[in-house]
């Protein structure tokens, strides 16, 4: 027993001699080790992060540069894919495809053309402005009516509603367009711009957003306003409208870049092509006309991208928000 | 109340206006309160009528007409017209194809945009730039960027070139089943950078304090990634996978303006079924087809808050 006790108290303490040093060693190699690890892994996720930008970024910036090419380079570079629709064959065609991120001489010239020389593709896009201003402006008037309403004062007939909003939000175009298209048949607007206003005026998407925005403003807000002798069209624009400038801001991006690419309402709700707005419209460029489509590309991504530039930190205000992690 | 009176009477008059001015204090509050209430449904109406009459009340008819024989003679007819959009082969060329698209596409866009949103919460240089970056496809309207998609998938095209100098064969990538492959490829573009901004919000929601402790009871980055960080992540998640759902059902948006409105087999969608039935006026077709659709989306959506729930059970937030 004493010898036991002995032996293992001696082997205690060749432990603690030996273990500090050990200790030290081993957790200082860890360290290192660790710090190693987290370098490596930094230099390779940054390099993750730049593959990821240049495929991110490469459609845009293609796009962008191959708009200052000239025709007959755009037709030598690119005449292997577009010309396969293109019967007339009076164009120099190669047989291979060179893609080019920076032409052989900067020119103007298609903008040129755009702008001054065929004005159908100026129609289009001014197509495109008229049915999306009027939407952002009145969408976002209309909501914060309407969100006002949902977030002053609450009720379970409200709570319904509001339900029944989140749901027609989630649903997609090929449901809520039968709906919208019997309306407007039965309205007689079928065809005229109208039948792109209106349901898009009235679309639950900002109610629903602006509603989860307001909802964030203490009701004591109100009811100080309502002691102090406001009423409620007041508190509505003085107290509400202020406090949700950025919510607005958000959400008329998100509207914007939404109905400015809109493809499917104007393929079903419009027979005229006269009134297609240009994000239909380029898809439809013929052969010749191709070294154009670069141009208008760019001239059609200007706006959204000048939003972009400015507005970014709304967009991902907007974004949070749609998502309800800033509830 | 100036002549003094007994302190009886004097104390009751006193009481009795001090009454009167509560009640009418308190009958004005109510007053307004009632008068509030009342006031917050005309602000709501423009958005209602609006919303009743271009989205509820249609879909009403909606529901009317697919349970009618056709529109004069209002006969009632039963679910007969589901049955012949459900056996009708464009209608499952369309449903399968949608449904093949969203199931590789979204659980790609999710975990993508997970890694994408992880390497940026890790410290890496320029991050606000790299964002920025990864965020401008959303911004870029899909029209402006066909053509190069055209220059990239052509079969001509530009990944055909490079495949072949591979050794492997050209393949026509629009007219073929590899047709989806594109448009994933073309929906993860502009969808990752959306999920990526959501996830970077989760994941700096995950509470430090437990992310600490896992350090300090020597956890590994993987183990905090699987055990913690996922975890709390998983609200956002359903919403991204949801959002991503309602996004590849939009996907009609590319598929149109790459292939036309009467594209390959592997590329033909619902929406290019409803704009098909649109053509012909169908009524019947239509209504049955959206309402299979919106129930399908009501179902789907609604088995994944649930298992939101079941998922986020044993979370505080």
């Amino acid at each position: 027993m004493g010898i036991f006790g002995k032996k293992s108290q001696d082997n205690s303490i060749e432990r603690k001699e030996g273990e500090p040093l050990q200790a030290v060693y081993f957790e200082y190699d860890a360290i290192s080790d660790r710090k190693k690890r987290e370098r490596r892994q930094t230099v390779r996720r940054t390099l993750a992060a730049m593959f990821f930008a240049f495929l991110f970024l490469m459609p845009t910036v293609l796009t962008f540069t191959n708009s200052f090419m000239t025709s007959s380079e755009i037709n030598a570079n690119y005449g292997a894919i577009f010309a396969t629709n293109n019967s007339g064959g009076k164009i120099y065609v190669s047989e291979v495809v060179n893609l080019k991120f920076i032409p052989d001489m900067v020119s103007f010239g298609q903008y040129i053309t755009v702008l001054f020389k065929s004005p159908e593709y100026l129609m289009k896009f001014w197509n495109s402005v008229i049915y999306v201003v009027p939407i952002v402006i009145f969408q976002l008037f209309v909501a914060s009516l309407a969100s006002f309403g949902f977030a002053r004062y609450r009720g379970k007939v409200k709570q319904l509603f509001f339900f029944l909003y989140i749901v027609l939000m989630l649903m997609p175009y090929q449901v809520t367009l039968v709906p919208n298209f019997m309306v407007a048949s039965r309205l007689g607007i079928v065809g005229t711009r109208w039948a792109i206003w209106l349901p898009g005026i009235f679309s639950p998407f900002a109610v629903y957003m602006l509603t989860k925005y307001m909802r964030r403003i203490p009701y004591s807000l109100y009811e100080a306003a309502s002691i102090d002798g406001a009423g409620e069209w007041q508190i509505f624009t003085q107290i509400c409208m202020p406090i949700c400038r950025g919510g607005l801001a958000s959400i008329a991006i998100l509207v914007f870049i939404d109905y400015w690419n809109m493809v499917e309402q104007p393929l079903i709700l419009l027979d005229n092509e006269e009134l297609y707005p240009l994000s239909v419209f380029l898809s439809r460029i013929n052969a010749e006309e191709i070294s154009l489509a670069f141009a208008v590309a760019v001239i059609y991504m200007v706006l959204p991208m000048l939003f972009f530039l400015y507005g970014e930190e709304y967009l991902v205000e907007g974004i949070l928000y749609q998502g309800g992690i800033k509830e | 109340m100036s002549v003094k009176t007994g302190g009886k009477i004097d104390r009751y008059l006193k009481n009795n206006a001090a009454q009167a001015r509560q009640e009418k204090k308190y009958r004005s509050a109510r007053f307004s309160r009632w008068r509030g209430r009342a006031l917050s449904w005309a602000y709501l109406a423009p958005s209602l009528i609006g919303v009743g009459l271009f989205f509820v009340l249609p879909f009403g008819v909606v529901i009317y007409y697919s349970l009618i024989n056709n529109p004069v003679q209002h006969d009632f007819v039963g679910y007969s017209n589901f049955v012949r959009t459900w056996e009708n082969n464009a209608f499952q060329l369309a449903a399968r194809n949608t449904l093949i698209f969203s199931f590789a596409a979204v659980p790609l866009a999710v975990v993508l945009s997970l890694w994408l949103a992880v390497i940026m919460e890790s410290r890496i240089p320029l991050k606000s730039t790299f964002r920025t970056f990864f965020l401008s496809p959303m911004m870029v309207p899909i029209a402006s960027v066909i053509l190069v998609w055209q220059v990239l998938f052509d079969y001509n095209g530009l990944v055909n070139a490079v495949i072949s100098r591979i050794g492997i064969g050209k393949v026509d990538w629009l007219k073929s089943y590899y047709g989806p492959v594109v448009i994933i490829l073309l929906f993860l573009w502009k969808n990752l950078g959306y999920n990526m901004i959501l996830f970077m919000s989760g994941l700096s929601s995950v509470p430090k304090d437990q992310i600490e402790v896992a350090r300090l009871e020597s956890a590994t980055e993987t183990q905090i990634f699987w055990k913690i960080k996922l975890r709390y992540l998983s609200s956002t998640i359903m919403f991204v996978i949801i959002m991503s759902l309602i996004n590849s059902f939009k996907v009609f948006r590319e598929v149109y303006l790459l292939a036309g409105n009467y594209p390959f087999d592997s590329l033909y969608t619902m929406q290019h079924y409803m704009n098909n039935t649109f053509q012909s006026l169908d009524y019947q077709k239509l209504s049955s087809a959206a309402i299979i659709m919106a129930a399908f989306m009501m179902v789907v959506i609604g088995i994944l808050l649930l298992l939101e729930d079941w998922f986020g059970r044993d979370l505080e937030q």
